[in-house]
């Protein structure tokens, strides 16, 4: 009938715009995303950001996390992968990026526990026990206490250190620098200053093996 | 069960068509701002989202084969979905005060995330096709009972 022909086309050329529209879209971001990336390579690390690995290492892997988000616990292990899989030449560095509500706090506990040299460990305890202190993207920042007794932590220290303006500047630094290379999402990882493509360990999988062959 | 005169309530087929155009733009215009373009979208676009997606489902079911009928089920939609675009407007232009609008969290209603041609912002495009959607099917109704 004629009118269901006139109506299959229009559904089909609507879907076919509206495709080609995302195809473009999504091109022209990744071309910005690798732009901004490239004008703003002083923002990606600062000298207060906590490292991973040989610093002679040349593939440079920086993350911006956020402690009380499900999908950095989950990409957790696979970076600590691609770092074994390729002893020595790759390093990681953290930069805060506390976008839920609360998580304020334990970035500053994060940045405190870096003073007294417990960066790593805390941040793995605070992920083993996310689910327990944040779950369903409501971090309860009062409750992160139970989890990292296990470490060693000065706890008093680490309180006086928290409520320190230079953590505090720290954070802001962090999140300012976030907001400057268009991060809005959590992780973000940068690979020698290139951005994925698109989200997903495939794609950093693939950053990180592109820079391993071009630089070793 | 009395035979429908076909030849005129065939007419009502075209317009009932154009009101499913807008709609179905009006989805994929929402689906692109929100998922490609990730603006995120306030309490007031959901309640207008709410509105205008079933039509893009319903008003085909009452296309093939043609039923007048489908107009009584999409016209309260409609005009439920004109209404929020409205407030919203208001609410943009500042004739409603900041107090009593519904969204504190999330996206404010009131900022302005596109702008087109200095006038055409997202709350206005919803206002047209709503109002595009309706006279289109009071048009139809009017055709399919003469």
């Amino acid at each position: 009938m004629n009118q269901k022909y006139i109506f299959g086309i229009a559904v089909a050329l609507m879907v076919g715009v509206f495709a080609a529209a995302t195809l473009v879209h999504d091109s022209e971001k990744s071309t910005r995303r690798d732009e901004v990336a490239e004008q703003n390579r002083s923002n990606l690390v600062r000298a207060h950001s906590p490292t991973l690995g040989e610093a002679e290492a040349r593939v440079h892997i920086v993350e911006f996390l956020d402690p009380a988000c499900e999908t950095c616990r989950d990409f957790y292990p696979y970076v600590k992968q691609l770092m074994a899989a390729a002893p020595g030449r790759i390093r990681v560095s953290v930069r805060y990026a506390p976008f839920h509500d609360g998580s304020e706090q334990v970035v500053k506990l994060l940045a405190a526990a870096k003073l007294q040299g417990k960066f790593w460990e805390t941040l793995e305890a605070l992920f083993a026990a996310q689910p327990n202190w944040a779950s369903h993207h409501n971090p309860q920042p009062d409750m992160v206490w139970n989890f990292i007794n296990g470490i060693g932590l000065d706890i008093a220290k680490l309180k006086v250190d928290m409520a320190d303006p230079a953590i505090d500047a720290i954070v802001r630094q962090d999140l300012a620098d976030a907001r400057t290379l268009n991060v809005t999402k959590t992780p973000e990882f940068f690979v020698n200053g290139r951005p994925m493509p698109s989200f997903g360990y495939e794609q950093l999988k693939q950053l990180v093996a592109e820079e391993l062959n071009s630089q070793y | 069960m009395k035979a429908e005169p076909i030849a005129s309530s065939q007419v009502g087929w075209t317009p009932l068509f154009g009101a499913w155009l807008v709609a179905a733009s009006s989805l994929l215009g929402a689906l692109f701002l929100g998922e490609v373009m990730e603006l995120p979208p306030c309490v007031l676009c959901w309640w207008q989202r709410i509105a205008m997606f079933p039509l893009v489902l319903i008003l085909p079911a009452g296309m093939f084969p043609l039923d007048c009928r489908v107009i009584r089920y999409v016209l309260p939609l409609t005009l439920a979905g004109w209404l929020v675009a409205v407030f919203h407007l208001l609410l943009v232009a500042g004739v409603i005060p900041e107090r009593i609008q519904p969204c504190s969290r999330g996206v404010s209603c009131k900022e302005i995330q596109i702008e087109w041609f200095g006038f055409l912002t997202i709350p206005m495009l919803s206002l047209l096709a709503f109002t595009l959607i309706a006279g289109l099917l009071l048009f139809a109704q009017h055709r399919m009972s003469r």
